[in-house]
């Protein structure tokens, strides 16, 4: 009897691209739950319509490109990178902004590299980015947690407003938005407030911002299910968000007036959210392990300077591309020892 | 049986890495092993082993007693090969082996006369203690011992580390870590008497302080029975130690790092270090080369998978065709896929059942497509480092793969390409399922190509300059005798004149005269090309072939000199 040859190993592989998407994906279920309790309506509509756009996207660049797209829609990629963008963004942005981020992130930053697997930046953060640049007063609109906010969108409201702009009668755009704690907790250091003063706005909860602090421990709840099903390991996260406490405690003890307490840089902003899901994009971070304690500690100082001294109140995004930049070299001078390469210690 | 999963207290180390995979091994434990009947026909490679083929000694139509010799080792590195049973040498040639890429290799086929009658053995050294260590080795080399666990690399050479080595461990592999593969767990429960016996042997070859037999813990019964019988052997030193279960903890270096902490260094064999690794398969050829005089003539087989309808463990004659054992495990089930040489992850598929059990042959895996699916189409790697994580050599096969596939051998060098074991583990979790393996073994062939194209270019670089060297030195000196000819030439006059008085030697000078003109002569020729060509006494026979030789010269496009000739002179 005659048989097919096959190269070795003859076995049922346990991972797919698809699966560890999915994985992300379902990780990021609690934490999108907990921005729309918190937000509002919108960030579920934005996920839903960037997912759409990038989709799309991505199946006309396969085309242009003359490669069946469907094998690379179905590795949903596309989806992880909408779903990241939607929960960056403010919930209420106007849908063009989407449109140009996801279209930018697919075509120019994903597929004109080559693809999955072959573009150097996160393409979430890099349309992130961009928009922030181009686009900073609805960039940084954000509404104000469930808990303040007097004046909640219903449903069809929030819909009308991300597609039409036009808000709902006897409303204000002034009335509507809100700074984030971090912009909030930046322009009043500028002006000489100290942290005492400031933490007395209703705008703090327990450890973070009000209402962030609990989206952030939601994606915490996410990003523990990928360490468990080994979709991501510890090294980004911990390196990252150790290096941001530790910086961030040593100025508070030097400054308790100037400088915010670890935690509150911890639960603010997109600290959690990029520490398990934005800095482990496998793409574009250090493959070694050795490499990756110096990526994330790196992200995680990156983002208390920019915060601090920087000109943007949230420095997730921009600390992410610029370790992407440096991830190739990190790797390069942070090989393993390979075994039997160096005399092991003797018994 | 709780006694015998016992922990030892022996501190064990980890390698980096590995997998834990689903082991499949009670669907072929579950008999005890049967003897596979002799086939009508069988087919006897050559070339069983690591190293040189062996060279035929019989003839077609011979008749051959069982454990007769019929190909002798050529050269160290090369192992002879017996009959497998009596009968009649019906062919020697080209027949289908057991090759990943399906190649045929010189065969000896036996016609078997069901007689099963043996030759003359050697007499056993039973008492081999007071007999010469190399006399062993020679019974061990003669008797055709290869490595039984998979390498079959000749055991002769890895008993004779010279005496300048000295063998501190010796390490018997007992772990069979491929998932499916139990010959070696069978023979463990079955003749643990056998493999201490050859344990004992290779103990008096190679003096070690201690002696490690490492057995996955997931084979309680192996290391209960040969926990049993080292301890009735009374030996010293010696050792039974049950180590976790983890692909791929039998591979030779991992299990060195798992028992000894020691790393085996990069390129080197782990004598090097004073360790000695054997298969437990191989202690028992051993002990039944040296105790009964019986040469390497058949071995343990696993027939299993859901391909096969009664998986079992088999003693085969080396040379039955993969088809007959089959048969015995109750024949192809209307699962099978793939047939499988080996375990899933290092084994290899077989095109053919025709192809015959060898030395190296110890299990025959009959897979289901969903034992051994076909591969999907590969996917980008999306640098996941999940090969990295699970590699037991640390190292980054994403980054291997990259460069391999960007044919820059040079950059997986880099990388320790050759330091890969191609256990799989990398392939098999690759989430892009990229064939991660088969880059490697690309990466690896490749190099070897282009390092023996490298040596063939580094050969002819250095011949090219020792003839441009000699071309200077025969010119320096052409120069040389042409200056002390002018000289003597200038100086001729004066001493003419000198000796006039003495009456000058007309002779002297007329032989003079001819040997200057017949120096110029030879100086004109050479810079006209045309060499000397000692062509004196030569028989037509001879003197055609120059003539050839010269025709062939002329028309080649090399029109240089008397060099050319001197250059195939030199040979």
């Amino acid at each position: 009897m005659r048989f097919a040859t096959i190269t070795s190993p003859h076995t049922e592989r346990p991972n797919s691209v698809t699966w560890t998407m999915l994985w992300v994906l379902i990780a990021l279920i609690p934490g999108t739950i907990a921005m729309t309790w918190y937000f509002g309506w919108g960030t579920l509509i934005n996920i839903v319509f960037a997912s759409v756009v990038a989709v799309t996207s991505e199946a006309l660049v396969l085309k242009m490109r003359g490669r069946n797209p469907i094998p690379e829609i179905k590795d949903l990629s596309a989806v992880v990178t909408a779903v990241l963008f939607a929960l960056a963004v403010p919930p209420l942005l106007p849908w063009w902004l989407t449109v140009i981020g996801m279209v930018f992130a697919i075509i120019v930053v994903k597929q004109l590299y080559g693809g999955i697997g072959y573009n150097p930046f996160n393409p979430a953060m890099a349309a992130y980015v961009l928009l922030l640049v181009s686009y900073p007063i609805p960039m940084t609109s954000w509404v104000p947690p469930e808990m303040l906010n007097q004046h909640a969108l219903s449903f069809s409201q929030t819909l009308t407003l991300i597609f039409t702009g036009s808000l709902p009668a006897g409303l204000t755009w002034d009335a509507l938005s809100m700074a984030t704690p971090l912009d909030v907790m930046r322009t009043q250091l500028d002006l000489n407030f100290t942290l005492g003063e400031i933490k007395n706005s209703p705008l703090w909860g327990d450890f973070g911002g009000l209402g962030w602090e609990w989206v952030g421990n939601w994606y915490l709840l996410g990003g523990l299910l990928l360490l468990y099903k080994r979709i991501i390991s510890w090294h980004i996260p911990v390196a990252m968000i150790g290096a941001l406490v530790v910086i961030a405690m040593l100025f508070h003890i030097i400054d308790q007036d100037a400088h915010p307490f670890a935690l509150f840089h911890v639960f603010s902003g997109g600290t959690i959210l990029g520490a398990f899901f934005i800095a482990t994009d496998p793409v574009s971070a250090c493959t070694t392990k050795k490499g990756q304690l110096i990526y994330g500690a790196s992200i995680g100082v990156l983002i208390y300077i920019i915060r601090t001294w920087g000109g943007y109140p949230d420095a997730v995004a921009f600390s992410v591309l610029l370790l992407n930049m440096a991830a190739p070299t990190i790797d390069y001078y942070t090989q393993p020892r390979v075994f039997g390469h160096e005399r092991s210690s003797h018994d | 049986m709780h006694k015998a999963t016992s922990v030892s207290n022996r501190k064990l180390f980890h390698f980096h890495g590995g997998l834990h995979l689903p082991d499949n091994k009670s669907q072929s434990t579950g008999d005890p092993v049967r003897k596979a009947p002799i086939p009508a026909r069988l087919i006897v490679p050559l070339q069983q082993h690591i190293g040189e083929i062996a060279e035929p000694l019989v003839t077609v139509g011979e008749r051959v007693l069982k454990g007769q010799l019929i190909a002798r080792a050529q050269g160290y590195i090369s192992a002879p090969v017996h009959a497998p049973t009596s009968g009649t040498v019906a062919d020697i040639a080209e027949h289908l082996i057991p090759h990943p890429s399906g190649l045929t290799g010189l065969c000896v086929v036996i016609d078997s006369d069901c007689r099963d009658e043996w030759i003359d053995l050697p007499e056993p050294l039973t008492s081999y203690h007071n007999s010469d260590p190399a006399e062993l080795r020679e019974r061990i080399r003669q008797s055709g011992i290869v490595g039984l666990g998979g390498a079959a690399f000749p055991t002769s050479v890895k008993i004779n580390p010279g005496p300048e080595t000295w063998i501190k461990t010796l390490i018997i592999n007992g772990a069979e870590c491929e998932p499916y593969i139990t010959c070696d767990d069978m023979l463990m429960r079955e003749h643990p008497q056998r493999i201490i016996s050859g344990i004992e042997i290779l103990m008096h070859l190679l003096k070690p302080e201690r002696v490690l037999v490492g057995i996955e813990d997931n084979k309680p019964e192996a290391i209960g029975a040969m926990r049993e019988a080292a301890a009735s052997s009374g030996l010293t030193g010696l050792e039974v130690v049950p180590i976790p279960t983890l692909y791929p903890s039998g591979g030779e270096k991992q299990l060195i790092r798992v028992l000894t902490g020691k790393e085996v260094p990069s390129g080197a064999i782990p004598a090097k270090i004073g360790i000695v690794c054997h298969n437990v398969g191989t202690a028992a050829a051993i002990a039944d080369a040296v105790l009964e005089g019986k040469p390497l003539i058949s071995r343990l087989v696993t027939v299993t998978g859901e391909g096969v309808k009664t998986p079992a463990n088999f003693e085969v004659l080396i040379g039955t065709p993969a088809r007959n054992l089959i048969e015995l495990a109750g024949d192809y089930t209307s699962k099978i896929s793939k047939l499988i040489l080996g375990g899933p992850m290092m084994g290899f598929t077989l095109n053919d059942d025709a192809a015959p059990i060898t030395k190296a042959a110890n299990c025959l895996l009959a897979a289901s497509g969903h034992e051994a699916p076909d591969p999907g189409p590969a996917t980008p790697c999306i640098r996941c480092g999940q090969c990295a994580a699970v590699c037991p050599v640390n190292l980054l096969p994403q980054q291997m793969y990259w460069y391999a596939r960007a044919k820059d051998l040079e950059k997986t060098q880099e990388y320790h390409l050759f330091d890969c074991i191609e256990c799989g583990c990398c392939s098999h979790v690759c989430p892009a399922h990229i064939p991660l393996v088969q880059y490697y073994r690309y990466a690896k062939t490749e190099s070897w190509a282009q390092e023996q194209e490298k040596q063939k270019a580094e050969q002819a670089r250095k011949r090219h300059e020792v003839r441009v060297a000699r071309l200077e030195r025969l010119e320096a000196e052409r120069q040389a005798k042409l200056r002390m000819k002018k000289e003597a030439l200038a100086k001729k006059p004066a001493a003419k004149k000198s000796n006039d008085a003495d009456g000058a030697d007309p002779k002297k000078a007329a032989i003079e005269a001819a040997m200057k003109r017949a120096a110029e002569k030879k100086a004109k020729l050479t810079e006209q090309g045309v060499a000397p060509q000692n062509t004196e006494n030569l028989t037509p026979a001879q003197q055609a072939k120059i003539d050839q030789a010269e025709t062939r010269r002329k028309a080649s496009h090399s029109a240089t000199t008397v060099t050319d000739t001197t250059e195939s002179q030199d040979g």
